[in-house]
């Protein structure tokens, strides 16, 4: 188990005061001037040497991901950092845990990140919803300016830099880095098309790189402790410590930070108190968000909490929100309501999201109720492939999988619904 | 209330200057930003004057779209694309119920049963103008599920008695209980934090 020294997020439960003097007891903006002096390359290869991989669920390379943005800005252009606060996808909650209560290490990690890349400012996307949590942000960073940590000549490096918070209005697609994009320029969240990279497009006319919350909270440990004492935990590829999310049919639901690669097993039996009526009563588990995939009990028995480990069980990390279904669940109606979600958040642009999510819902629910026909499973897992792949951003793919996951593992189950369906009708019709 | 009436809708003294610093938060020529902050304060500011959490008439939205040269359709395309903006009256207690799969596989329908024996109804406003319900997609409190939003706040870790509890408080005229309401502080495993215990 991780140990306490070894944790970033100290205030994770909000035990300690979040303000700035509490942030600086607990080590935050402790000689970030001298951070800076190390120039833009040091840090970026600090980053990459960490093997620090982005933590908003696609495991980008974040190192890299920095490099990409131009030295010299293209036509004198300012480059600008986004933070993604847009923490909506089910089963996730930690950046929320980071804003209200560890706000400073997001504030100078968004300096340390925007000096390296070369950018003039970072705007904080935060969710609609977050209320408390943006005006936490908000205090936090006017604190910040008091004390001449943010603004001109910020910590005394001569390097000028703001902090912005920019609130959302409720939509789940603007976690993805175009549409978030998009909302931030003041339209709707509708994502674009890539190639071009943000790195290298033009928000608000400018270059950008979008990076989740917690990745940007990291940085300033990472560099403070060393690339190498963040890169000692977990196995090579996935590296460093990480806040999971536990949540569902757990004894006590909570959010901790633990070491990448720990046993799935491990993580729910030690910090969430076991799954509700004992590791035998545990049907499946979604290991990170609702986009995922989920994997049955038996995989869960031995599997580790990281980007390959879940990829070899065709599942993912994602943001490492874990949703546990124990034998009581409905796990089609489950994953139904999962495809509810898909369809009520698909923003309407690409055809095969926005008719396919519909669709695959109202076929879903007729697979919970048993009234679909049995060869409608196949029609069903083939309208997934062809949403999958097929649309601008991800988000269809999102909804296709958590569907082809239930039926590579459950398949059986829906059968069974509806052949006791069947049955029953042919009673009825006797 | 008809549209009509807020035909001369501006930002008061109170929202004025917070229009003025969300406008210049973004750099010049791109003050189109600030439409989703400026919806947000117009729409707060008619919760106020109505005693309810506010809503969108269309004299607003034009308002909006003239403060910042956008054409009216772009700024209505925002309102209506994000669901945190009202564009119907809504009550004094906006609740916003989560019932994605987290917090249904911890007992979302109680607490939506917890509502409708409460007499409010998804969708609906009650008669006496105090409560509106939605069902909303994950607000992110998973690991505090189930949980509802009620205005501005959290409201976690619910069952069908407490949130009858709560609907009663409310009723009654008490303030929002924030938070979970089953004992623990925030998202630690209920009983207290196993881990950063030093920290405490």
């Amino acid at each position: 188990m991780l140990q306490d020294k070894d944790r970033i997020f100290t205030n994770l439960y909000g035990t300690q005061s979040w303000d700035l003097a509490g942030a600086k007891s607990r080590g935050d903006w402790d000689g970030t001037k001298g951070l800076i002096e190390k120039g833009q390359d040091w840090i970026i290869n600090e980053i990459k040497e960490s093997g620090l991989r982005g933590r908003g669920g696609a495991g980008f390379p974040t190192g890299m991901k920095w490099s990409f943005m131009p030295k010299e800005p293209p036509g004198g252009k300012p480059s600008y950092l986004v933070i993604n606060a847009d923490e909506s996808e089910p089963g996730t909650c930690k950046d929320r845990e980071i804003m209200r209560h560890d706000p400073h290490k997001l504030v100078e990690g968004a300096l340390l990140a925007g000096f390296a890349m070369r950018a003039v400012a970072a705007y904080i996307y935060i969710r609609g919803e977050y209320v408390f949590e943006a005006q936490r942000l908000n205090d936090a960073i006017d604190q910040a300016y008091e004390d001449g940590l943010l603004g001109k000549n910020a910590c005394g490096s001569g390097f000028d830099f703001d902090v912005y918070v920019h609130r959302g209005a409720g939509a789940y697609i603007c976690g993805e880095e175009t549409a978030l994009i998009e909302s931030l320029e003041g339209k709707k969240g509708q994502p674009r098309l890539k190639p071009p990279f943000p790195a290298n497009v033009f928000v608000l006319v400018c270059a950008t790189t979008v990076n989740n919350v917690e990745s940007i909270a990291v940085v300033p440990t990472i560099l403070r402790r060393s690339a190498s004492w963040f890169s000692s935990f977990g196995r090579p590829n996935n590296t460093g410590t990480k806040l999971f999310c536990v949540s569902g049919h757990v004894n006590k639901p909570c959010n901790v930070e633990e070491s990448m690669s720990i046993p799935l097993r491990e993580l729910i039996d030690k910090h969430c108190g076991g799954v509700r009526g004992g590791w035998d009563n545990l049907l499946a588990v979604i290991p990170g968000g609702s986009s995922v995939p989920l994997i049955p009990k038996s995989i869960c028995d031995n599997v580790l909490m990281d980007f390959d480990a879940l990829k070899e069980v065709q599942s993912g990390l994602g943001t490492a929100a874990v949703i546990v279904m124990d034998k009581s669940t409905d796990i089609v109606k489950a994953i139904s309501r999962i495809s509810y979600f898909y369809k009520h958040e698909s923003c309407g642009q690409c055809t095969p999201c926005r008719e396919g999510t519909g669709w695959m819902w109202r076929v879903m629910e007729r697979m919970a109720s048993g009234e679909a026909e049995p060869e409608e499973i196949d029609t069903l897992l083939e309208v997934t492939k062809q949403v999958e792949g097929h649309t601008i951003c991800a988000l269809g793919d999102a909804a296709a999988w958590p569907i082809q996951g239930l039926f590579r593992h459950f398949r059986h189950e829906v059968e069974a619904r509806i052949e006791r369906r069947i049955d029953a009708n042919k009673i009825a019709a006797e | 209330m008809s549209d009509a009436s807020f035909d001369d809708f501006t930002f008061n003294e109170t929202y004025e200057p917070l229009a003025q610093k969300h406008i210049a938060k973004y750099p010049d020529g791109r003050q189109q930003s600030a439409v989703m902050p400026l919806l947000d304060l117009a729409q707060r500011q008619i919760g106020e004057e109505t005693a309810t959490q506010g809503w969108l008439p269309v004299p607003v939205i034009e308002y909006i779209a003239e403060r910042l040269g956008m054409p009216y359709i772009r700024v209505y395309e925002v309102a209506t694309f994000y669901t945190m903006y009202n564009l119907v009256p809504v009550g004094k207690y906006h609740i916003q119920l989560c019932g994605t799969t987290p917090c249904m596989l911890r007992g979302s329908d109680d607490v939506m049963k917890a509502c409708n024996d409460f007499g409010i109804h998804k969708g609906k406003t009650t008669e006496d103008g105090l409560f509106t319900l939605t069902e909303v997609e994950c607000l992110g409190a998973c690991c505090n599920a189930p949980m509802v939003q009620i205005n501005d706040d959290y409201v976690e870790d619910l069952t069908y008695d407490s949130m009858t509890s709560v609907l009663e408080a409310l009723k009654a005229g008490g303030p929002i209980p924030v938070g979970p309401q089953n004992g623990r502080k925030v998202s630690e495993p209920l009983g207290g934090p196993q881990t950063l215990t030093e920290f405490v």
